[in-house]
């Protein structure tokens, strides 16, 4: 952290107070990436690039704004700061709106969460030149009719400052690094289906090898060859790794404070009631190691913990951030989720296929949306159809459809394969009995 | 629903799927920002744009010749300061307020079809050179390039408007929220919660190219969004309605504030009696206006020619071929008055245009940006977008509709014997290889024996983007745009787009229902 943006950020805080700001949350946060896009053979696009960002949130007598810029010369600033607290003055009062209480921030010294990659100035652009050339190598090794490859690397560094007027001081630092491969192959009818493979770790050693994204990456796209729709019904339904955010958003949507305060959530009223299969738990981990969603602090300086959100299918907990929770009246206990581990199961995604009679394997899905409201769903999807265990056949432009209240009953199992390169570490679920719309 | 997603995550969610593209009603986060310069909005000469931007031709001359001191083809730079407001009513009180200001200079190399692309967010002589010399890497020889004369083309205003924003400040804007607030409790008893979000964006853009050319541009954006949860017998629905263009304050009259109250009440009572189709393959009508997505999945991002320059989009093979009935014409246009999706240039400098997709049935143009004009030889189509500074320009929709055809909206509805009726959209997606799109139909109306019946909602429908453009048999004379506020992602990047339908009906589709 530079003396120079600490400096900034102080400075910021203290000029929004003379300007008539009563509390004032100050957050800069500064980021250097490099991104490489490589198709066969030539660099498609080389990007560099350094981001700076300061914002405040200013409070005036329960009057709440909040203000953002990249503009940093201090002239600029000057005028910005000014004309944003001038701006609150405006607005209605809301009792509700004020900084949070001093006793919920971290004070706790930040713990070790290795986030940090110290080797990250190391990094010479032949190095990361020469992964994208491996998976692009491998990915086109696989035998198939593969038109094109692509592949692409990331590195990321990131430092943020935090303070606030009533005594809240934090600052974090991190890298990230991300390698994938998308491979687009030849199907008939002038289909071109394409799938692709990416991983993201904290540290440059951990991603996994070009060779493995590659492959998998040509893999999911040439498994795709085929594929059509089936006839609706009723299925089995498998969800790869990988594609199971989408289901878990089901709940994010309908769990914070906000949406409870708000009357747009399905889960209102239904806190320690079961919601899911007893086979469910899902933990928010914020100090899990080399987690791509680890810290000690939220975007409101509250201090964050582990904590059980579902346990054996009963919700355990909403969102509480500083604002919602004093409008219902509760404690806050942090808005915002971190690292999600589903707890794994005993079997491999392999041995949960085996005992399907008549299932789709869903490795993807497209578009779709849901209700938070209530609860309603429906989302297109992409897989395979799975007959006495065995893949049969590829499958596409299919939905499912249903009710978030009742697919999380559904829960059949939960395989032992959480995804290590997400912050979403969920393995493969098994559905019964899912509506599926085909032919 | 798209609109509790924040923009943040709407991103990260875009770029996950490398092939895929979304395009979601986009809701940012703004607030208010007073005069910034004594010279605002259109009025703007070359002159107020490079004081603006603190910069001269010379220096801006000396940036492109390290751009090209590599032995780059060609270079340009794009500088932009946008303003964006926000005020937001909740619990019947307008009790937040937004602001962001995005400033600063995007620095691209162009080799062949390979890009160098930096950017700077201090706009002096130093960190531009130094953003040059990063994107001029993207080359390889050492090359001595002069600076070259600069000259200013002349580019038509597609979207006037009365005052700027920056002169509207954000007393004038509450009482429109508290005024529409007022409508939507008035409208029906069974309301129990309305949130109301007032943004506008100013965006100042100055570009100049080795080629010699200087443009600039001025880009207003108004918007307003309602969203309505309504309760009966225990039992809660919610629905949204938004007016969006290239707008001044004087869109918001007051036949659009009362719409603005009354249409988001009406679109989420009638979700109470909504039921849920069967589900599978059958007829599907499209309403007039936002049922445009419907293009802009199946065909639009198909036809960006970087997907076909790259061999990625189902689209690739098919230029002049027959890909739909002869009363099927598709266009991506630009110069719509007022319109979300309109630009004046494009984010390259390159002029704007009605580019046809599709006429008379035949498949015509591709959009193009400068790579792939020059990979296929053609004139750019202008559709060359970024986001931002941040970003690198992409061949991009603008406004994509169907012009009207031969049928008439009862007898279009009057020919189904069972199906459904779209009305209302949130979301939709597409992957441009394999051709599968999506969109989410948040409400519309059972179609029996020729007449609406039931009302639906919440049904996604899935299809092949040039199967359901032969399947497309009948199309309405009364093409309306769409009205809200539609923002398109691909790679990450977000830009506003609009788009348009007659009344149309795809004879076969896959709807996403409930009962086999």
């Amino acid at each position: 952290m530079t003396n120079e943006n600490l400096n900034l950020v102080e400075w910021a805080l203290d000029y929004a107070k003379n300007e008539g700001a009563k509390e004032v949350a100050v957050n800069f946060s500064h980021d250097r990436s490099v991104e490489i896009e490589f198709r066969d053979k030539n660099i498609e696009t080389l990007k560099e690039s350094t981001q700076n960002s300061l914002s405040l949130q200013i409070y005036i007598d329960n009057k709440y704004s909040s203000h953002s810029t990249n503009d940093l010369r201090k002239d600029e600033l000057k005028k910005f700061i000014s004309e944003a607290v001038a701006s609150t003055k405006y607005l209605t009062k809301d009792k509700y709106r004020m900084l949070p209480d001093p006793k919920y921030y971290s004070n706790a010294s930040p713990a070790d969460l290795k986030i940090f990659d110290r080797g990250y100035e190391k990094i010479e652009p032949e190095i990361r030149l020469k992964l994208v050339s491996e998976v692009e190598n491998a990915a086109k090794s696989l035998p198939g009719e593969i038109i094109t490859a692509y592949s692409s690397y990331g590195d990321e560094f990131y430092e943020n400052i935090k303070l606030h007027s009533n005594g809240f001081k934090g600052t974090s630092s991190g890298t990230y690094f991300s390698l994938g491969g998308g491979v687009t192959v030849k199907d008939k009818n002038d289909g071109r289906p394409e799938d692709a493979y990416y991983a993201t770790s904290r540290f440059f050693n951990e991603l996994p090898s070009p060779e493995l994204i590659g492959k998998e990456a040509a893999r999911r796209a040439l498994r795709k060859i085929g594929q059509s729709k089936i006839e609706s019904g009723k299925y089995s339904m498998l969800v790869e790794n990988q594609a199971c955010g989408r289901l878990l958003g089901l709940f994010s949507g309908a769990i914070s404070a906000r949406a409870i305060q708000q009357k747009a959530s399905y889960l209102d009223g239904l806190l320690n009631k079961k919601i899911a299969s007893e086979r469910l738990t899902i933990i928010d981990n914020p100090f899990l190691e080399k987690g791509l969603a680890s810290r000690t602090f939220d975007g409101e300086g509250l201090a964050v913990k582990k904590r059980f959100i579902i346990e054996k299918g009963v919700l355990n907990t909403y969102l509480i951030d500083n604002y919602y929770g004093k409008k219902l009246g509760w404690e806050p206990n942090s808005g915002s989720l971190t690292n999600i581990i589903v707890e794994p199961g005993e079997k491999s995604q392999e041995e949960l296929m085996k005992d399907i009679k008549k299932g789709i394997l869903i490795t993807g899905f497209i578009g779709g949306n849901s209700n938070s409201t209530t609860g309603d769903f429906s989302f297109g999807i992409v897989g395979q159809l799975v007959e006495n265990g065995q893949i049969v056949k590829p499958i596409n432009e299919m939905n499912i459809s249903g009710n978030a209240k009742e697919i999380w009953n559904q829960l059949e199992a939960i395989g032992n394969n959480p995804n290590v390169y997400s912050s979403l570490r969920c393995p493969s679920l098994l559905f019964n009995d899912i509506q599926f719309s085909g032919i | 629903m798209a609109k509790n997603i924040s923009r943040r995550k709407f991103l990260e969610n875009g770029s996950k799927g490398l092939f895929a593209a979304a395009v979601l009603p986009y809701l940012g986060t703004f607030g208010n920002q007073l005069n910034k310069s004594p010279i605002s909005g259109e009025h703007m000469k070359l002159a107020d744009y490079y004081h603006h931007f603190g910069v001269d031709e010379k220096t801006i001359a000396q940036v492109i010749a390290e751009g090209l001191s590599r032995g780059g083809d060609y270079c340009d730079v794009y500088f932009q300061h946008s303003i964006n407001n926000y005020i937001g009513l909740e619990d019947k009180e307008v009790n937040r307020a937004y602001s962001n200001i995005d400033f600063g200079v995007g620095i691209r190399v162009i080799k062949g079809e390979q890009t160098g692309f930096s950017f700077t967010e201090e706009i002096t002589p130093k960190a531009m050179m130094l953003a040059a010399k990063t994107a001029a890497n993207i080359a390889n020889q050492n090359k001595k390039v002069a600076p070259v004369g600069f000259s200013l083309k002349d580019i038509p205003n597609y979207y006037p408007i009365q005052n700027p924003w920056e002169q509207i400040g954000i007393d004038t804007k509450i009482p429109y929220l508290q005024q529409i607030n007022e409508k939507v409790f008035k409208e029906d008893s069974r309301v129990i919660k309305s949130n109301v979000w007032f943004t506008n964006e100013t965006s100042y853009i100055l570009i100049v190219t080795s080629e010699g050319t200087v443009t600039y541009d001025y880009q207003p954006m108004g918007q307003i969004s309602v969203s309505v949860t309504a309760e009966q017998n225990g039992k809660r629905e919610q629905n949204y309605f938004d007016l969006s263009g290239r707008r001044g304050i004087e869109f918001f009259t007051p036949e659009n504030i009362n719409r603005l109250g009354v249409e988001p009440v009406r679109r989420t009572v009638a979700l109470f009696d909504a039921v849920k189709p069967s589900a599978g393959e059958m007829e599907v009508v499209l309403a007039a206006g936002s049922s445009g997505i419907l293009l802009h999945e199946a065909i639009g991002h198909g036809m960006e020619a970087d997907f076909n320059r790259k061999k990625v989009s189902i689209f690739s093979d098919k230029m002049n071929q027959k890909v739909a009935e002869p009363f099927v014409t598709i266009v991506d246009d630009a110069t719509n008055p007022n319109v979300r999706g309109s630009i004046n240039i494009d984010d390259e400098g390159n002029s704007t245009e009605c580019t046809y997709l599709v006429r008379d049935g035949i498949l015509r143009s591709y959009l193009h940006d400068r790579i792939s004009a020059k990979h296929y030889n053609v004139k750019a189509t202008g559709s060359g977008r970024r986001e931002s500074f941040r970003h690198i320009p992409l061949p991009r929709m603008r406004n994509t509709y169907m012009l009207p055809g031969p049928h008439k909206k009862d007898e279009i509805i009057a020919s189904v014997k069972k199906g459904i009726y779209a009305e209302t959209f949130t979301n939709g997606q597409v992957f441009i290889g394999a051709g599968d799109f999506t969109f989410y139909v948040k409400s519309g109306f059972l179609i029996e024996d020729g007449k609406l019946t039931k009302p639906i909602k919440d049904v996604n429908i899935i299809g092949n983007g040039p199967q359901v453009l032969k399947d497309i048999v009948m199309v309405g004379d009364d093409m309306q745009m769409a009205e809200g506020g539609w923002t398109c992602g691909k790679n990450g990047q977000g830009v506003p787009v609009s788009m348009g339908l007659p009344t149309v009906k795809v004879c076969k589709i896959t709807v996403g229902g409930v009962k086999s």
